[in-house]
């Protein structure tokens, strides 16, 4: 059985890569290479995969999911510029495909039970873009 | 494993219609789908690739990359366009939202190869309507 929790944040970023030529920027990132940076509203969703636990009839408490992704995802990146504010991103850059990812390792850790486990991570960079991850 | 989805829209006519059906067969099958003068849907496809991330750029796939290709193979043939009379596979086929579908995925796999390096087609995905979708997987 699959749970999903949605979230939402919003937080700017930058899609420009220093080893690349000024054209192959723009023909790979679009306008989203402009060096000043621009914004979303992003909207994610955590799933998980597991079997109703026969005590509480829950796969995970879902407060605690919020409680997870409030402080793994949505404190540390809500209006923040990600490629100077949020780590790695100072390094690494803020694709979609890559916050993804990240958000994929900073919840991981914590969605471990022994009848439930973190099965996906959806994120909307915009109504018709999203990536999904699972490792 | 990551995908990356991009959501397309285009607007196109159809009728559903099957010569190997009798007219009382085919009014029952596609109901009000089977009016003589066809009829259309906003359409929103969805067409979802997977890879691996490139470690460079970040990214599965350029989106820009992805638009064009669609634009070019799909969304050119489909908006505002007839599909019993102006897409040559459905002068056989009935444009079922499921063939609709199957037919998209041919389309753009005919050249996927040579432009998407590594990046394969995962899904595709139709809304016909906000209640009607059908989803087709490589997996």
């Amino acid at each position: 059985m699959y749970i999903t929790r949605k979230v939402e944040f919003s937080a700017s970023h930058s899609c420009y890569n220093p080893r690349l030529s000024e054209a192959e920027n723009r023909a790979l990132y679009g306008e989203a290479a402009g060096s000043h940076g621009h914004g979303h509203n992003y909207v994610l969703e955590v799933t998980l995969e597991g079997e109703p636990d026969p005590v509480t009839g829950m796969v995970f408490d879902l407060k605690r999911l919020k409680e997870v992704i409030n402080r793994e995802v949505v404190e540390p990146m809500d209006h923040r510029f990600l490629n100077r504010e949020v780590p790695p991103f100072d390094r690494v850059l803020p694709t979609p495909e890559n916050l993804a990812r990240e958000i994929w390792r900073r919840l991981e850790p914590s969605l471990r039970l022994p009848n439930a486990r973190l099965r996906s991570v959806r994120l909307y960079e915009t109504e018709d873009l999203f990536v999904e991850y699972s490792a | 494993m990551t995908t990356l989805t991009r959501r397309y829209r285009f607007a196109s006519s159809h009728r559903l219609h099957s010569p190997k059906l009798s007219e009382e067969e085919n009014c029952q099958t596609y109901g009000k789908c089977n009016n003589p003068w066809g009829h259309g849907h906003d359409y929103v496809l969805e067409v979802t690739v997977g890879g691996p991330v490139h470690p460079g750029t970040g990214r599965v796939v350029s989106p820009a990359l992805l638009d064009g290709y669609v634009r070019e193979n799909v969304l050119e043939a489909f908006d505002h366009r007839d599909m019993n009379r102006d897409i040559a596979a459905f002068a056989e086929r009935v444009p079922t939202a499921e063939n609709i579908a199957a037919v998209i995925r041919q389309m753009l796999e005919r050249g996927w190869s040579s432009v998407f390096n590594g990046a394969v087609l995962h899904r595709i995905r139709i809304e016909e309507t906000r209640r009607n979708s059908v989803e087709l997987r490589n997996e």
